[in-house]
């Protein structure tokens, strides 16, 4: 069975033909080639997937891509302008919070979901908030400064 | 901005990264690419009676169904090294199963569908009737008497070596006052880079030529190995591209069958094939780390001087030998086992075992964070035996400053450190002068706390090529690089190291800048494809700066002294009588010169150029073979607290200090000791790789049961460095990539012993062991 | 994950009918756990039917005294409500202790009890609070909801509406969580409501389970130490590479004590 998904992604009203099995994180990577969202693990742990549905952050690897019907969905693709990047990003360049770049989509997805509920966070906050988001190169310790950082940057 | 050496330059990669425009393996497609999906056992020991793919082959969307019989003929995969001084028992490990399996995960069948969920769907069809084994799954199952063997083979063993004096070793046990004694479990950890692996496998019949795209820490070694040993490819018609790799932590070294199954698929069915790991087959087949069982002694004088080291290893090798195997725990393990000491007899044996898991190779560290867990586990109960303060005890034992270049009783010299240095830097960094007061502060709160030290050395930079010949890898160990100044003088830095986190396209650049004068922005490193890179060995064992750096700096040196004669030319000077500085080719003592920019175009307009003498062109390369090791060492230190009553470790402090030798980016390597910190946390307290020892099956075969650290596993680090400069590569280098990994087990397993009063926690320490020693301790 | 049917139902009663014209439907909640289970293939529906679009069954409202969670309003929401967290602040704190920030944008407690995962946090509110469970057809009172492992007394196709807390004089929940999956190894859910005390373990067992013993210790003194002494039987508690039964048996008796001084 085929379905019609209709969403506003990135800012731009796209729709495709989906079976009814088909991942929200699929539709991104796979027809719509946004590749920057990706794919590090099946039980929902890692949160390289981390897109923000509706305004909220969620794992697109755990959102079929028939519940996106209707949703307004931003992926990392959508954060830079014009060559710029979000205050957010910059921090993460600024205090090397990252290393590989796999994971580095997802938490700084995340990290927008965080500021965007606290715009204040302190490490201990900060480090709470990403329990649903998994670094292998960084001990988190630069990640941690990084979404401090940004968050000043976005408050001021 | 400084971007030379030795500044902190936010890196070049990051931008893309950022902005979800990094391209990774499986961000690609290529045009009519079909999707693999691989058939694995489900048993750990079986032999299979049939493999029946005609429902599979039937399946809607299937291109092809292949198994071991349509592989016959193509090599098995091949193993990298065979230890010296004894035979090593190599079994086939063919690319699909040949009538036998021997790991819950191997490979059976492969499936090639137009889509990944088409080719799932027929996977499921395809009828594996296997007559099962008992399978062996512990080293002590796999040793008994009658167990059945996994290969064809008298018994399980794979190897049997040794290092050291034995003589030497006994008669100082004899002298000894006192002998500490530890039975250690390394537990065996899954490396789990974020990215899982990934392959498309692509035959190009107009040129009879193969692409192979992959997720590899060293495309150059997977195309040898590819190439030369299992499917007859010769390097000219065989590409290996690792394009943006995330993360690799040794599981990315290795030559997988999944690599040479996408390959040769793709020639038999005539379009790209892909392929792509989910997590859970990760698990399964990615190679793992560690797994050893070990007794060791020290002996000592009753004023604590080492006068011995005795230690018997038992390394878990898993079901057929990876690329690198039987390189971890003999050479890159044994070696180390002098540590900071001057011990001066050492005697190592080391039993490689087959069972029925997964294979093990490198994990960062390799060899390096076992032998430093055992020393530093049994020097610290050492000193708690004989009444001394660890970090005295050490004191009395290092290798002075001044005895350095310093040859071991275990092979490899010493090039260079000041032990004593930082290790007195380190405890002042941790206050250990006010660490009994914070002990009583946390007792008031009903927590236990422990300060445990961990002094390590590791050897980095593998290695020179005749050393690694000898000892018994099958290649050399060198690095290639070519730099290639373009016209204008902007330059493209061609290496055979890769990068799949560690930041070289920044690292590189900056050295490149530094030497020859010109802006950062004007150099861009190219990495991970064999098409364009000349040769590489690739990255692995913390090597890339001290060998990759070394090879470009020699191309380098190459680029400036044909510059000095195209300069001499132009400035009418003797070309001994040129100096290059600061990116200006100077006649000495005059105010004469001209600038590297104006040199590179000279080189490719050729106008004023002494021609009869000198080739045009400015693009040299250079292959770097290393003189010794580089030997990186340093201290954590880390303080616990323990919640006595649910056995759960609260890091809450965390001190290293470093000796890398020089540093060109410390941004990025405060960035390498956190994460390798990480992975030592995480083995010592969170991760294990748990097989039932009945069945085979594998425990912690997801994220949900096997654990690696969050963040709020973590602190913050407090790092610092000294240094030591390499004296044998130009950049007076060592490395920095494991050294968290090697010094945090033990630093957290003396602590926590230390919190709790016990002799010994098993790795990883949980919150139930720790209670559960902690009972039995309260019960003595 | 297999093929199956996806629509998305106009209301419960929409669901429910299409449950019933169905070969074997799920209704799917906030999926956080029913996706990985399809995607592990170890379920094949016929047909997905989505609740997302039910605004019927979200949102959280006082009603005679009681906080009533709408089944579909999400773990966030029922963590970031002051309508929960001002009268009963141990189901707000348990709802935030719910997986990570994402499971908890999606997830749902509808969908949680539904699928009474037997390390689950919800149970324990249920169970502990004793709660009452509103279904399209009925109601079923906490103590006779959750029936074995991952086994409810729901029957087929019945769907949950909405589950309805009375608020306790006082209440605490403590967990102790799996290091990898975060779920609980054990938690206890602790409350005291006038001559009425629950205990409440999730996690230890197959499924959530009360402790009568400590009950009855904490009826007479509402006090840490009244249930430091009190421990369950190791016999039958759930086994696995993170924890033996020993060990549950002694977390019980810990988190039991530590909700207890939570609860204050």
């Amino acid at each position: 069975m085929t379905l019609t998904v209709t969403m506003t992604l990135n800012g731009e009203s796209v729709s495709a033909e989906v079976e009814g099995r088909t991942l929200l994180v699929q539709l991104i990577r796979d027809h719509f080639r946004l590749t920057g969202t990706h794919v590090g693990c099946d039980t929902s742990q890692c949160g390289a997937c981390v897109v923000h549905m509706n305004g909220q952050s969620v794992k697109s690897c755990t959102v079929l891509a028939a519940q996106a019907d209707g949703a307004e969905v931003s992926t990392i693709e959508s954060l830079a302008e014009n060559g710029e990047l979000h205050p957010m990003q910059q921090a993460f360049k600024d205090n090397h919070g990252l290393q590989c770049g796999f994971c580095t989509p997802g938490m700084v997805m995340s990290a927008l979901d965080l500021v965007a509920n606290n715009p204040d966070p302190g490490e201990a906050e900060i480090r709470d908030w990403l329990e649903g988001n998994l670094c292998r190169c960084t001990g988190y310790h630069n990640i941690v400064k990084s979404i401090a950082a940004g968050a000043q940057a976005m408050r001021s | 901005m400084d971007t030379g050496i030795g500044a902190a330059v936010t890196r070049k990669e990051d931008f893309r990264f950022l902005t979800g425009q990094g391209n990774y393996t499986d961000d690609i497609a290529r045009p009519g690419q079909a999707h693999a999906v691989f058939v694995r056992s489900v048993v750990a020991h079986a032999n299979l009676r049939s493999v029946d793919t005609e429902a599979a082959s039937a399946m809607p969307g299937v291109v092809a169904v292949f198994t071991g019989d349509d592989l016959e003929g193509v090599g098995g995969v091949p193993c990298g090294f065979a230890p010296d001084g004894g035979p090593m028992n190599e079994p086939p490990r063919p690319v699909l199963a040949q009538g036998k399996v021997r790991f819950v995960g191997d490979m059976v069948a492969m499936v090639i569908a137009e889509t990944l969920e088409q080719a799932r769907d027929a996977a499921e069809a395809v009828d594996v009737d296997y007559n099962e084994i008992p399978a062996v799954v512990s080293m002590e199952a796999a040793q008994a008497e009658g167990a059945p063997t996994l290969h064809d083979l008298d018994d399980n063993s794979c190897f049997s070596w040794g290092i050291g004096d034995a003589e030497a070793t006994d008669a100082a046990f004899a002298r000894a006052d006192h002998v500490t004694t530890l039975e250690l479990v390394n537990n065996r950890k899954c490396p789990n880079a974020i990215e899982p692996r990934a392959a498309i496998g692509e035959y190009d019949s107009a040129h009879d030529s193969y692409t192979l795209y992959t997720t590899s820490q060293n495309p150059h070694v997977i195309r040898l190995l590819m190439g030369a040993f299992v499917l007859g490819i010769p390097e000219h018609k065989l590409r290996v591209v690792s394009p943006d790799v995330g993360g690799g932590f040794g599981s990315k070294i290795p030559h997988y069958p999944e690599e040479i199954a996408v390959t040769w698929a793709g020639k038999q069915v005539g379009r790209p094939v892909k392929w792509t790991a989910e997590r859970t087959e990760s698990f399964l087949s990615d190679t793992h780390g560690r797994d050893h069982i070990t007794r060791v002694e020290l002996a000592c004088t009753s004023d604590g001087e080492f006068l011995g080291l005795r230690v018997h290893t038992q390394a878990n090798m898993g079901a057929y030998l990876s690329t690198f195997g039987p390189l971890i725990p003999t050479y890159l393990y044994g070696t180390l086992l002098a540590g900071l000491y001057t011990t001066p007899a050492i005697r190592c044996d080391v039993v490689g075992v087959f069972t029925n898991t997964a294979p093990v190779d490198a994990e960062r560290g390799a060899g390096r964070p076992e032998a430093t867990f055992l020393l530093e586990r049994v020097v610290e109960t050492a000193a708690r035996e004989l009444g001394i303060d660890p970090v005295e005890l050490r004191r009395r034992n290092f290798i002075p400053a001044d005895a350095l270049p310093y040859q071991t009783p275990v092979i490899v010299q010493y090039d260079s450190g000041n032990y004593e240095g930082v290790l007195d830097r380190a405890a002042e960094a941790a206050d250990y002068a006010g660490f009994a007061r914070r002990r009583e502060e946390a007792r008031s709160r009903g927590r236990l706390r422990g300060i445990g030290f961990a002094g390590y050395i590791e050897a980095c930079g593998m290695a020179p090529s005749n050393i690694a010949g000898i000892i018994g890898a099958r290649a050399g160990l060198f690095e290639a690089a070519q730099v290639r100044v373009h016209p204008t003088g902007s330059v493209s830095v061609y290496t055979g190291s890769h990068s799949h986190g560690q930041g070289h396209e920044t690292t590189f650049a900056q050295i490149v800048s530094d030497r020859l004068g010109i802006p950062f922005e004007n150099v861009d490193v190219v990495h991970g494809d064999t098409d364009q890179i000349p040769f590489g060995m690739g990255t692995y064992g913390s090597r890339s700066l001290a060998v990759g750096g070394s090879a470009i700096c020699k191309a380098l040196d190459k680029i400036i002294a044909k510059g000095k004669k195209i300069a001499a030319h132009a400035l009418e000077a003797g070309e001994s009588d040129i100096d290059f500085e600061s990116g200006e080719f100077r006649v000495r003592g005059t105010d004469k010169s001209v600038g590297f920019g104006d040199i590179a175009l000279s080189a490719y307009v050729p106008h004023n150029y002494p021609l009869e003498e000198l080739e045009p062109g400015l693009d040299e390369g250079a292959f770097y073979d290393p003189a010794n090791f580089t030997f990186p060492a340093g201290c954590h230190i880390c303080e616990v607290e323990v919640d006595p009553e649910t056995g759960t470790t609260q890091i809450v402090n965390w001190n290293a200090v470093d000796d890398f030798g020089k540093i060109v980016n410390p941004m990025i390597v405060d960035g390498q000791v956190h994460g390798g910190i990480a992975h030592g946390v995480g083995q010592a307290m969170l991760e294990n790789c748990a097989y039932d020892e009945e069945s085979g099956q594998l425990l912690s075969g997801s994220l949900t049961d096997y654990c690696i650290p969050r963040a709020d596993d973590l602190p913050s680090f407090h790092i610092e460095t000294t240094e030591t400069p390499c004296p044998h590569n130009p950049l007076g280098v060592k490395g920095c990539g494991e050294a968290g990994a090697i010094a945090a087990p033990a630093a957290l397993i003396n602590a926590i012993t230390d919190a709790i009063g016990v002799a010994h926690v098993d790795m990883p320490a949980t919150p139930e062991k720790v209670w559960a020693a902690l009972q039995s301790a309260q019960g003595e | 994950m297999y093929e199956f049917n996806y629509r998305r139902a106009s209301s419960v009663s929409d669901a429910v009918a299409s449950s019933g014209q169905s070969d074997d439907a799920s209704y799917l909640a906030g999926g956080m756990t029913l996706i990985p289970v399809l995607k592990f293939r170890l379920a094949s529906p016929s047909d997905i039917i989505d609740l997302a679009g039910l605004g019927e069954l979200k949102g959280i409202r006082t009603e005679n005294g009681a906080v009533v969670v709408g089944a579909m309003t999400t773990h966030a929401e029922v963590a970031g409500s002051s309508e929960v967290r001002q009268p009963i602040p141990a189901l707000a704190d348990l709802a935030e202790s719910i997986g990570d920030p994402q499971v908890r944008n999606r997830g749902t407690i509808g969908g949680s009890i539904a699928n009474a995962d037997p390390a689950a946090d919800y149970p324990a509110a249920v169970v502990g609070l004793g709660a009452t469970v509103h279904t399209n057809s009925r109601t079923i009172g906490a103590d006779d909801f959750f029936t074995d492992m991952f086994e409810t007394a729901l029957e087929p196709g019945e769907l949950v509406t909405a589950v309805s807390f009375p608020v306790p004089d006082r209440a605490a929940y403590m967990k102790f969580p799996n290091p990898a999956s975060r779920y609980a190894i054990v938690g206890v859910m602790v409350s005291q409501s006038g001559e009425e005390v629950r205990v409440a373990v999730t996690g230890a067992g197959g499924s959530v389970f009360r402790v009568p013993e400590m009950e009855q210790a904490l009826a007479v003194n509402f006090a840490p130490e009244a249930v430091a002494g009190i421990s369950v039987s190791a016999d039958g508690l759930n086994e696995d590479i993170h924890a033996s039964p020993e060990y549950r048996a002694h977390l019980v008796t810990v988190m039991a004590r530590r909700a207890v001084a939570a609860a204050g």
